[in-house]
């Protein structure tokens, strides 16, 4: 009795080895970065995190096609290295075939982000490779940011244009003002600029001028009365 | 004091004081000052600033910073100062002089000294006219960057998806995201210079804020650009000290600095570097745009302009220098982190390979771990096809011009935290010291406008500039095509370049040997205080004129050697992202003689039609001889106020 367990356990062994090795049939590597992610914060990888991968995939072909019941059983595990990195099969409940690997490929990729964040992990650092991932597309808001800011500036440069011209304007006006006033005046023979012999008396007030020895002694021919 | 009573000059004295009537001749007496209305700086450190903004531009950042690198780092120093001293400070201590003493603009000042002459102006305001067409443009495109700065992440960052969201943009993925982002979302270049393509939007409305904020600057002339000037021509230095100190905390920052500066005094040799030097530092001054005898033109006459020029020509040499620290910091630090992702890539695909564990090669012992695996497995060392990793390699991608602002710096921004603000401030100086050059550049074009009598007494001056802006604006749309870049280039090599030479050689020839350099030595005594020493003397008659034929020449051989040719961006190359090479069409070929020689032929034309004036005029009876002009006669009558 003991030599037929014995015997079939290790057919049923060898059999999963068979099932999942480097480059099996349906077979996919996984490859962990858990240093670059976490850095200081990176947890080893044991043999309960294994539990928790198998569980997740599990849990991933559950969902996936909810008609099947697989248990953690079903998921394979090999060839773990010191890199992190490791070969998955998905076998179905009789054990002696795999699960196909498009149905695999599929279930993954619908739920990436609960596997990615059951190991605290993204796209890049847990690598399923030959499975791509779905690019997200870019966040794109309504109205694109540079017209608004270009906007602005615009509204800015105009408005301080529009200032200067006014502001030139309206100085203009009041000199033609100003001067169109004190013509008004001259010609009315109002504003006098006083002259003395053709000199205007203003320049006269300049400290450079010199007094005249003649004239200033007019005052002694005359008698003080 | 005489009273017309006391002299009994007769009937029409009624009193002490009589009243002005529009027929008695005012004899002014010669000590009251005759102001001639022309505007003027509200003070010297408003003019001094104003030229160092006008020479200080974009060459300053981008241009000098690539010469030194690929001309021996520091042994490069030595021909530049070299031709600082001999070429570019008299040149410049000439132009200063000249606006001042004549108090007009180019066209007119040259039309002073000698109406043979005339055509030395005419060139140099036609050379400022073309440079401010395609200079703003360069403006345009960082309006462009600086308004797309204020996204996150940075457009310029990632790469947008395909039609079909598969992966990545094609175009984008075979080159970078940064050349991306510039030759196709901002220029949309065609392969060809022939392929003129369309206008693109965007470009024409930052075309037309550039525009905008040039005539808001200028719309007064020196009032409005005087009090603009403040701030773009000193924000560039707070830019510039900010980027300094951040970029010496950058990893990478000294090896870029060593790289730069170490002297490679072999370079000396070859005549190339002399060349260069001397071309960088004469551009550089912007000499012979006609921009600086109009600034000076507004000065008091009694100014010192030779202390001014020495001035303005150790600060622009000073700037450049400074520029370049931050310049090469930054690069440096762009070349040692694409060393460290090299070496990145390379570790990451050995140890998937050998599934060896996570950070067991570091950067440190790379080399060791590939000669030990080299040795042990060489064929699956071969089969990964490992890029080798040289910082050397990175650091020689020397590039210049709007290649260095638009596609290494930005890409180097993006590796530094907060790129944004980086970004904004970046863009914000190279904006600065572009549009205080445009002020330059638009006075050389305004002043001898207002100077035309039609113009002057017609119109206002509001008008006046609104039309230059207008204009241009409208001529400069052709650059906003998809092959506009192209034709930037164009403008830039041609007629940015040898027309000035030609100016500014006529400039001293004819200052020295028509206006003759003895009655200009007694003007420059008259403005300046002092005699002129033997330095002057010794550059402006001999060594000045000699150094610009042979650069002249050098630089016309060189163009000649080999046919004119331009790299274009052209995706369906078989090299790609290495840009084709390709020679000029005939017709372009033709465009770019026309530019270079048009700016020139005024000198000749000008001065032939004067002599047939002339000689026809001689004929006349009743013709006289054109009076001796001399600098000092122009201010007899003018005497500034004393401080």
């Amino acid at each position: 009795m003991l030599q037929v367990l014995l015997l079939t356990f290790s057919v049923v062994t060898v059999a999963r080895a068979e099932l999942c090795k480097p480059d099996a049939q349906n077979a996919f590597k996984v490859r962990l970065s858990i240093k670059t992610a976490l850095g200081d914060n990176a947890y080893a990888w044991d043999a309960n995190e294994e539990y928790l991968f198998k569980a997740m995939v599990a849990f991933t072909m559950r969902r996936y096609s909810s008609k099947t019941t697989t248990q953690i059983s079903n998921v394979l595990l090999c060839n773990v290295t010191d890199r992190v990195s490791f070969w998955f099969v998905v076998t179905d409940s009789s054990k002696n075939t795999t699960v196909p690997g498009s149905e695999v490929e599929a279930a993954i990729r619908m739920n990436r982000n609960r596997i990615n964040n059951a190991f605290l992990l993204s796209d890049k650092t847990l690598q399923f490779l030959k499975i791509s991932s779905t690019l997200a597309p870019p966040v794109e808001p309504s109205t694109p940011v540079w017209l608004i800011v270009f906007g602005v500036v615009l509204c800015l440069i105009v408005a301080a244009i529009v200032f200067l011209v006014v502001a030139g304007i309206q100085q203009r006006k009041k000199k033609n003002k100003e001067s169109t006033e004190r013509e008004n005046l001259e010609e009315k023979g109002e504003v006098t600029i006083t002259i003395e012999n053709g000199i205007p008396c203003e320049t006269l007030d300049l400290k450079a001028g010199h007094i005249n020895g003649v004239f200033s002694a007019d005052d002694e021919r005359f008698t003080s009365l | 004091v005489f009273t017309l009573h006391a002299t009994g000059k007769g009937l029409e004295s009624q009193g002490y004081f009589t009243q002005m009537s529009k027929d008695l001749p005012i004899d002014v007496p010669p000590e009251a000052p005759k102001e001639d209305g022309r505007p003027k700086w509200d003070n010297k450190f408003q003019y001094i600033l104003s030229c160092i903004g006008f020479a200080v531009g974009l060459g300053n950042v981008w241009r000098f910073p690539y010469l030194c690198q690929i001309h021996g780092g520091g042994a490069f120093l030595i021909p530049y100062f070299i031709a600082l001293i001999f070429e570019g400070i008299p040149l410049l201590h000439l132009e200063l002089a000249l606006g001042q003493c004549l108090r007009k603009g180019s066209i007119s000042a040259w039309r002073a000294i000698s109406p043979y002459l005339g055509g030395v102006g005419v060139g140099s305001w036609m050379v400022s006219v073309l440079v401010s067409l395609y200079y703003n443009t360069v403006l345009t495109w960082v309006m462009w960057y600086f308004v797309n700065s204020f996204q996150d992440p940075l457009p310029w960052s990632v790469c947008p998806l395909n039609e079909n969201r598969t992966g990545l943009n094609e175009e984008c993925y075979e080159s970078t995201a940064v050349n991306y982002f510039w030759y196709r979302k901002t220029l949309n270049i065609t392969p060809d210079i022939a392929e003129s393509g369309t206008l693109q939007w965007w470009l024409v409305l930052c075309l037309a804020a550039c525009w905008a904020i040039v005539y808001l600057c200028t719309i007064r002339g020196i009032e409005t650009t005087g009090k603009a000037i403040y701030v773009t021509a000193i924000f560039p230095y707070l830019v510039l000290t900010i980027f300094l100190i951040h970029g010496l905390t950058l990893p990478g920052a000294t090896e870029g600095l060593a790289y730069l500066f170490t002297p490679d005094l072999n370079v000396l040799k070859n005549p190339r570097v002399w060349l260069d030097a001397a071309t960088q530092i004469f551009f550089s001054l912007s000499l012979a745009f006609g921009g600086l005898i109009a600034f000076s033109s507004y000065n008091p006459p009694k100014n010192d302009c030779e202390k001014d020029a020495v001035t303005v020509a150790i600060v622009n040499s000073l700037t450049s220098l400074y520029a370049s620290i931050p310049v090469f910091s930054v690069l440096g630090f762009k070349a040692t982190t694409g060393y460290w992702d090299c070496l990145d890539r390379n570790i990451i695909s050995i140890i998937n390979e050998f599934d060896l564990p996570e950070q067991s090669i570091m950067r440190q012992n790379y080399t060791d771990w590939i000669t030990f695996l080299n040795s042990s497995y060489p064929e699956k060392i071969a089969g990964l096809r490992l890029k080798s990793c040289d910082l050397q390699e990175f650091l020689d991608q020397s590039v210049s011009g709007s290649g260095l602002a638009f596609i290494v710096f930005t890409q180097a921004i993006i590796l530094m935290p907060g790129s944004q603000a980086w970004a904004i401030l970046f863009f914000i100086m190279l904006f600065s010291l572009g549009l205080s050059s445009m002020f330059g550049n638009i006075e050389g074009v305004f002043t001898p406008l207002l100077e035309l009598q039609i113009i002057s007494k017609s119109i206002p001056k509001e008008l006046l500039s609104g039309i230059i802006c207008l204009v241009s604006f409208l001529i400069a749309l052709c650059f906003t095509l998809s092959s506009g870049s192209y034709w930037i280039d164009i403008f830039d090599r041609y007629a940015g370049s040898l027309p000035l030479l030609v100016i500014a050689f006529f400039e001293v020839i004819g200052v020295v040997y028509v206006y003759k350099i003895k009655r200009f030595s007694e003007d420059v005594k008259w403005m300046t205080g002092r005699k002129l020493n033997l330095y002057w003397q010794i550059t402006w008659r001999f060594i000045s004129p000699l150094l610009l034929v042979i650069v002249f020449v050098a630089f016309v051989t060189l163009q000649i050697q080999k046919p004119p040719t331009y790299t274009a961006w052209n995706p369906k190359h078989e090299d790609f992202p290495v840009k084709e090479e390709k020679a000029y069409p005939p017709w372009v070929q033709a465009i770019c003689v026309l530019l270079a020689v048009l700016p020139c032929i005024f000198v000749p034309l000008v001065a032939l039609f004067q002599l047939v004036k002339r000689m026809w005029r001689s004929k006349d009876p009743s013709f006289l001889p054109p009076e001796v002009f001399s600098c000092q006669e122009v201010n007899r009558n003018f005497s500034h106020p004393k401080k």
